[in-house]
């Protein structure tokens, strides 16, 4: 490309095709700088989120196979007052998502406290404001369709009426969803406890599912909206049919 | 400059190619741990939530952000 041509002469290029040499380097180097960058997107951040995602659902699965300590184990256990009704830490995984329609990435998956990056590369992230599952509000949640896992690679694929599972230390919730808009990054309203009337007294146990659109770039967001429909008390011994015939 | 470097690097060519591939390699992994994860999230492609916050905020306020 912008290799010096022959030098006049000897050898030694003149000073003047020397530093259209260096300029060529500098050009190729960022070059290849830019096309790591691209790998380092596109396949890097996936590897280190399966990592972190199977870690993060493990360590919380084996969690629940302790005692509860509530969240924090400083005392105040009072009996039984507050079921799952502590706030997860900032940054822990709570929950652990099931969308049949995204089976190949949204199974088992780490629902973790907090949506920013570090929590999004170990699965779906929670926003912190918002209600926890099974809760009246809305439990709200965002994930990435695409790099660093993209849990919700394929939300193109999502239909009305598709079901979303999520396993909590206690029970299972199963959501119906039902309807799905694409809007702004600001729409902010859209995780509202009733989306869209922030005044309003929520009555209903709603789900929102955030992400990006279009999915390489990022400029709006696909957001869908489900609303509870079962809830299975794990003491009872019982798990979802969905959960159990898919394995 | 590669070539300065070339001409800088001791021993002989085979020597100097393997010293060449550990320093790249030493380059890859420094920007891959550290200069990709922070230009990452200044780069427009990666933002999943719904945010009254322009992405170059970095601190999660307790109450607003959304």
């Amino acid at each position: 490309m912008t290799e010096p041509a022959p030098a006049p002469a000897a050898r030694r290029p003149s000073r003047g095709w020397s530093l259209v040499g260096v300029l060529g380097e500098i050009l190729i180097t960022l070059g290849v700088l830019l096309l790591l960058m691209v790998v380092y997107q596109l396949w890097w951040t996936n590897v280190e989120a399966d990592r972190a995602t199977a870690q993060a659902a493990s360590s919380l699965q084996q969690a629940w196979t302790l005692p509860d300590s509530g969240g924090s184990t400083d005392g105040e256990s009072e009996g039984e007052v507050e079921v799952e009704a502590t706030e997860p830490e900032f940054g822990d995984a709570f929950a652990l998502m099931y969308i049949p329609r995204l089976r190949d990435k949204v199974w088992g998956m780490p629902v973790v406290q907090g949506v920013e990056a570090e929590q999004l590369a170990q699965g779906i992230g929670h926003y912190t404001q918002t209600a926890g599952p099974g809760e009246v509000g809305n439990f709200a949640v965002a994930a990435h369709r695409a790099t660093n896992g993209e849990p919700f690679r394929n939300i193109d694929q999502i239909r009305e009426g598709d079901e979303v599972y999520v396993e909590t230390r206690d029970s299972w919730y199963v959501y119906r969803l039902d309807r799905d808009e694409i809007v702004l990054p600001i729409d902010t309203w859209v995780i509202d406890p009733v989306p869209g009337e922030p005044d309003a007294t929520p009555t209903e146990e709603l789900i929102t599912l955030t992400t990006c659109n279009p999915r390489w770039a990022s400029y709006e967001r696909w957001i869908w909206w489900g609303t509870l429909v079962e809830t299975v008390d794990k003491a009872s011994g019982t798990t979802p049919d969905a959960i159990l015939a898919a394995g | 400059m590669y070539a300065w470097l070339w001409n800088h690097l001791p021993g002989p060519t085979a020597v100097r190619a393997l010293i060449a591939a550990l320093l790249f390699v030493a380059v890859v992994a420094v920007l891959f741990t550290w200069v990709y994860p922070w230009l990452e999230p200044r780069l427009p492609f990666t933002d999943v939530t719904v945010d009254s916050m322009d992405r170059f905020s970095t601190e999660l306020s307790t109450g607003g952000d959304v």
